[in-house]
């Protein structure tokens, strides 16, 4: 799965006509982890160093608040990065989802 | 139990397995078993399918399909390559990091499929499954799993 998160060039973008999205003004998307009782924290922490670059000491108090409030956000942007993002958490078993910041 | 790091990263940015003949068996029977249940069940019927394929959009059924038209594909094969990959270097003694990250993968994905399968909560303990219990075996693998998976995120860190 990881391997995959290494290689992919978002498609997503690449087969996504901008045509549909003239109509719709292009809102920040945020993207949230959720809360779940399988995957490890340390192994949480370390995927959102990972995929995001983010420091451990960032990445550790996420994984924090995904464990004590239920959920984070953990980044967010266009609704084709937010779906990347969304795609490579999947890839890495993590739980989570997005949504139009509010 | 204690007993060294199953798993460590050398000088020359490879990885090191101290794994024994016994727990290499049971790693080597984990990849076939994964693919099957890739290969033969489907995320809308299947709870472990379900767990290792989440919505996207959870409140907008439509553009969640198109969401799985788009990535589920690629979730698949990536999921396939790791499999591979492990299969490939399930007697090995040094691991490269790509191989690491594959065996992370796939180890971590089985978590999800036998938490799904025992029903985990945060509330489970060792006492909910006791040896009688014909779901003992299994959580005895997700318990070594979880072990596993720890030692791998610290040979990575």
């Amino acid at each position: 799965m990881s391997v995959r998160g290494e290689t992919i060039t978002a498609p997503v973008e690449v087969e996504r006509p901008d045509a549909d999205e003239v109509a719709e003004p292009d809102l920040p998307w945020i993207v949230i982890v959720w809360n779940d009782p399988v995957n490890l924290m340390s192994y949480v922490t370390w995927v959102l160093q990972k995929l995001f670059g983010y420091p451990r000491a960032k990445a550790a108090k996420l994984m924090m608040d995904v464990h004590t409030k239920g959920k984070a956000v953990v980044s967010g942007g266009t609704r084709e990065k937010a779906e990347f993002d969304v795609s490579r958490l999947h890839a890495h078993g993590l739980w989570a989802t997005m949504q139009k910041e509010v | 139990m204690a007993r060294g790091a199953a798993i460590r990263r050398t000088r020359r940015g490879r990885f090191e397995l101290h794994l024994d003949k016994r727990e290499r068996d049971v790693l080597r029977a984990l990849p076939a078993q994964l693919r099957g249940l890739l290969e033969h069940e489907d995320p809308t019927s299947d709870p472990a399918m379900a767990r290792l394929y989440p919505p996207a959009y959870p409140d907008d059924p439509i553009r969640n399909l198109e969401y799985e038209r788009l990535a589920g594909d690629d979730l698949t094969a990536g999921r396939m390559a790791a499999l591979d990959r492990m299969d490939a270097t399930i007697d090995a003694e040094q691991l490269s990091e790509e191989d690491v990250l594959a065996w992370l993968g796939v180890c971590n994905d089985l978590r999800l499929v036998f938490g799904s399968r025992l029903e985990i909560t945060e509330e489970t303990t060792g006492a909910d499954f006791p040896p009688d219990d014909e779901r003992a075996p299994v959580f005895a693998l997700y318990g070594y799993l979880t072990w596993l998976v720890d030692a791998i995120v610290r040979a990575l860190n």
